[in-house]
């Protein structure tokens, strides 16, 4: 027994030495640093323990912008990427002819560099001294002015943002589904089918209780992803997020922890706590409303 | 009243209903893809269009009679672009190797190997899924500052070479190996070690391969750990030099050429991607986690 | 070579954990297989005959007692040491190699001057693919192969080793009907050329009498009896070994010994030896029953299923504990089916009596019925 022991810890170890630097100890690390006071990056000193740093970011307007920022993010991209998501599964579905080539071409956004894509993303909509971009060309067939949407008016910038990150989010969600509605048997379709039922009956009686574990599995993943929003914002404002006004609560802590504003890790930290509990909170909001609705 | 021409009429009225309804679906699942692919088109496009040629263009044009391989040439006079991907690849193949060989041994501790305290710890990794990254990073970031190892690989690699996540997918697969195997093969005379080695790995190779491709993808693609740790351009990522490119590189307005080094990060995924999209997209929906 | 079991016992501690009481799997085995013969354990399933297997093999380690293979004591030998090939119910091939790799991957581990060069593997490997006849097979991995001749493969990767003990553990289970009763005489034909000591275990009772030269019978851990098949068929030493054995099952009636005969309801259906009265179970095998106009026993008819080379009586009688009793008659005797009943002449030699408490046999033959 004892030999046996000896050498599974072995197998373990590894695992356990990197976990245990890279997760265990800064777990325990954060707390302490959202703790210390006044902490100095060069002198590695601080004054004193207590709650200032959580005061201070939440006092902080840059903190709040981004709060604001990931919440409108938030509110506006996990309901419509799913419900998008669910209306293309539904539509691959309901088709044979020419559906893998669809399959595959939804989910190329998900092998992407998300940086590299943003930056076509930034040119297709900014407006410089040039062009005005492909999408106010667009616009103005329409008989709408040109917007600047990459240095323009929040909302455009809001808009922009929403909707790269639905074009990310969504491969992942689209094929989710598709496998999900494609695993309901088909037993069930045909026996409605000789009751008559309509197809509206179907689809909310039989087809979304068959899938709505995935669907609450996407919207809780959703809403834990989007809270994390920050490369599709560098992609398309570039790292000065403040300075754009685009920054997100992910943003903020790196922004605290590095570059031309860092060198304030206790900040960092308590920002990355009010982050984790605002998704903790959300998270578990979203499971109580599962464990009613969802059918197992 | 003829019942032959009423039948005929509801059949008539059901088949033009039908053929709507398929025009409509077409129509959403055609628009969608364009929405996908109009992006990669631009930036090829965009690539291949000379300089003086783009920026002429007022009404940008949606081909071009004159393409050029120009601008990839600048792309990689400009900037390091031949490091950056030497550095992405380096960092991708390292930090995905060493993850499997630190995950294959834990899952087979968690899944073969009895001793005191297994469940303990395997409820503890399984805590540990629940930890975001961010809130990690912060100490991550001090720990490889305090140990002088930015601007290194060492350092680039090290966090991100454990996955709760894969352990737990791989302890699943492992276990999923009928119990008689490892009494056939230790009635045998199999050590453990050959076991692994020799019945094991090969039997879950799909899941490895899996795991493999995502972590792939996962590296080639990482941002945020890469920008907090390197500030030296040579040991760029693809992202970071992206990202460079974006806030320096080219007089800032060389899109053509800015394009040429996105269509040349991106290439090597998409190709990956092309060869196994049906592994990846099995691989995904099973184990992956995104958005 | 021979096994010796001595008083094993195996103990394993409850899956509730906050049960504290052990559940015994083997209780106090003593057991002596002879060299060179087939034998079948036979129970019926959680009697531990898995376990008992598994202890010959050293995948598990008794709580007490000793193995002996032949002189040596084995019992603290790892599986590896002992020499012995195992077969599983479900194969246990390895999914990701072929026939060939398979049968040679016990080869891959020896060690030392029993190293053997990849052209002795391979013709080792051959020599055992041909005695279970599938050495056309073996570039085929299992998937490509029918149940069948997976189990072949099985069992010749666990004889290409030479083993001491060939172990099988219900390795016909998952084959089809017809398969199995091949393979049956398939195994036994190998059991026959190699000469090896064999275990089978098996709950199929009919598969154990029908190929094994020694049957264990076991119920939650213990022996009930051991003997050649048709031994323990005609002899069962207690009720379970009775009700387990035979197809269709023994009738069992609840009857009593008064005035030295045997009484079903009101009808004295046999004389016995003097014996105290007393209060007992009467079991009948199903070919145990004559028709006759003026037979003893009367039971109520219900049909009767022709089976062309015999014909099957079912009927009813309020004492017994089966739903139906089953009789089996010769199809050249004629029973009337419209009549409501049928009685019956029971013969001697194929009823046992056995005590309703301790479920232990009580003869009741007299002298000149014995023998």
């Amino acid at each position: 027994m004892g030999k046996n022991n000896l050498k599974a810890w072995l197998y373990l170890l590894p695992a356990i030495l990197f976990l245990g630097a890279f997760m265990v100890y800064p777990l325990i690390d954060v707390l302490i640093y959202s703790a210390e006071e006044g902490y100095n990056s060069a002198s590695q000193t601080y004054f004193g323990v207590g709650l200032y740093n959580y005061s201070y970011v939440l006092h902080d307007p840059y903190f709040l912008q981004a709060v604001k920022n990931t919440f409108i993010l938030v509110i506006i991209t996990v309901p419509l990427s799913t419900g998008f998501a669910l209306l293309i599964s539904l539509a691959l579905n309901s088709i044979k002819w020419l559906r893998n080539l669809f399959q595959t071409i939804y989910f190329l956004p998900y092998v992407t560099n998300t940086l590299a894509v943003g930056l076509v993303f930034m040119i297709l909509f900014k407006k410089n001294a040039y062009t005005d971009g492909l999408v106010n060309l667009m616009l103005r067939l329409f008989g709408a002015g040109p917007v600047d949407f990459i240095d323009g008016p929040y909302a455009a910038k809001m808009f922009v943002l929403c909707f790269y990150t639905i074009w990310v989010v969504l491969p992942f969600k689209i094929l989710i589904l598709t496998s999900a509605l494609a695993s309901v048997k088909q037993d069930y379709y045909n026996a409605a089918r000789i009751d008559a039922t309509p197809k509206w009956r179907i689809f909310t009686r039989i087809t979304l209780p068959m899938i709505s574990p995935m669907l609450f599995y996407l919207v809780i993943t959703g809403f834990i992803g989007a809270f994390k929003a920050y490369s599709d914002a560098v992609a398309l404002f570039g790292t000065d997020l403040n300075a754009a006004g685009m920054n997100t609560i992910v943003g903020y802590v790196y922004d605290m922890l590095y570059g031309d504003s860092g060198g304030f890790p206790s900040y960092a930290s308590a920002a990355a706590l009010i982050l984790f509990a605002i998704v903790l909170t959300i998270t578990c909001i979203n499971l109580i409303i599962s464990k009613k609705h969802v059918h197992y | 009243m003829d019942h032959r021409s009423e039948f005929d009429r509801i059949e008539r009225n059901a088949k033009i209903r039908k053929t709507v309804f398929k025009v409509v679906v077409y129509a959403l699942l055609v628009f969608w893809a364009f929405m996908v692919l109009f992006p990669f088109y631009w930036m090829i496009l965009s690539s291949v269009k000379s300089y003086s040629a783009y920026n002429s263009e007022h009404i940008p044009k949606f081909f071009t009679a004159e393409p050029t391989l120009q601008n990839y040439f600048d792309a990689f006079e400009a900037v390091s672009l031949g490091r950056y991907f030497l550095n992405t690849f380096l960092f991708t193949v390292i930090t995905t190797s060493v993850m499997i060989f630190v995950i294959v041994l834990a899952a087979f501790a968690f899944s073969r190997l009895d001793f005191r305290g297994k469940s303990l710890v395997f409820t503890f990794f399984l805590a540990l899924m629940m930890i975001p990254n961010e809130l990690v990073i912060i100490t991550n970031f001090q720990t490889i500052t305090n140990l002088g190892l930015r601007n290194t690989f060492l350092g680039l690699i090290l966090p991100s070479v454990t996955s709760v996540f894969y352990i737990y997918l791989l302890k699943e697969n492992f276990e999923q190996i009928p119990e008689e195997l490892y009494k056939a093969a230790k009635v045998d005379g199999t050590s453990d070690l050959k076991y692994l080695l020799r019945v094991m790995i090969p039997i879950c190779r799909p899941t490895l391969i899996t795991v493999t491709i995502l972590k792939v993808i996962e590296c080639w693609n990482s941002y945020v750990w890469p920008r907090l740790i390197t500030d030296d351009e040579a040991y760029f990522l693809v992202s970071n030099g992206i990202q460079e490119i974006r806030e320096n590189g080219f007089g800032r307005e060389n899109i053509p050429a800015m394009m040429a080094a996105v269509v040349v990060i991106s290439v090597p995924l998409i190709i990956l991607f092309l060869i196994f999209h049906k592994k990846i997209m099995a691989g995904v929906s099973r184990g992956g986690t995104k958005g | 070579m021979k096994v010796i079991l001595q008083n094993l016992t195996k103990r394993f501690p409850n899956r509730n954990r906050k049960i504290h009481t052990e559940v015994v799997a083997v209780n106090d085995f003593s057991f002596e297989i002879p060299d060179g013969k087939l034998i079948g354990l036979l129970g019926p399933s959680g009697c531990g005959k898995s376990t008992t297997l598994n202890l010959i093999s050293g995948l598990e380690k008794p709580t007490s007692g000793k193995i002996f293979f032949g002189e040596d004591d084995v019992t603290n030998l790892p599986p590896e040491r002992r020499g012995v090939g195992l077969v599983f119910q479900n194969y246990a091939l390895y999914p990701h190699l072929t026939a060939l790799q398979n049968i040679m991957f016990p080869l891959g581990n020896l060690k030392g001057d029993q190293k053997l060069s990849k052209e002795e593997m391979v013709e080792k490997a051959f020599e055992a693919a041909k005695l279970v006849q599938i050495d056309g097979l073996m570039e085929r991995k299992p998937g490509e192969m029918s149940g069948g001749q997976q189990q072949r493969v099985a069992i010749a990767r666990a004889l290409v080793k030479r083993p001491r003990i060939l172990l099988l553990d219900e390795p016909l289970s998952n084959l089809d009907a017809r398969l199995r009763l091949q393979t049956r005489e398939e195994i036994k034909r190998i059991q026959r050329e190699t000469g090896i000591t064999t275990v089978f275990v098996t709950h199929d009772q009919e598969e154990a009498m029908s190929i094994s030269d020694l049957i264990v019978v076991m119920k939650e851990g213990v022996i009930q009896q051991i003997g050649a098949p048709q031994e323990v068929y005609d002899e069962p030493k207690n009720l379970f070994v009775a009700k387990f054995l035979g197809t269709p099952p023994i009738n069992v009636f609840s009857g009593e010994i008064r005035g030295n005969r045997l009484w079903i309801g009101g009808e004295a259906i046999l004389s016995t030896r003097p014996l105290p009265d007393q209060k007992v179970k009467i079991t009948i095998r199903p070919e145990g029953f004559l028709p006759k106009e003026d037979g003893a026993l009367s039971l109520d008819l219900i049909g009767i299923e022709v089976m062309g080379r015999d014909t099957t009586v079912v009927s009813k009688h309020p004492d017994c504990e089966n739903v139906e009793i089953r009789s089996i008659i010769s199809s050249e005797t004629r029973i009337d089916t419209a009549r409501s009943n049928v009685r019956f002449e029971i013969k001697p030699h194929k009823t046992f009596v056995y005590d309703p408490v301790t479920e232990e046999r009580i003869d009741f033959l007299k002298e000149e019925d014995h023998g």
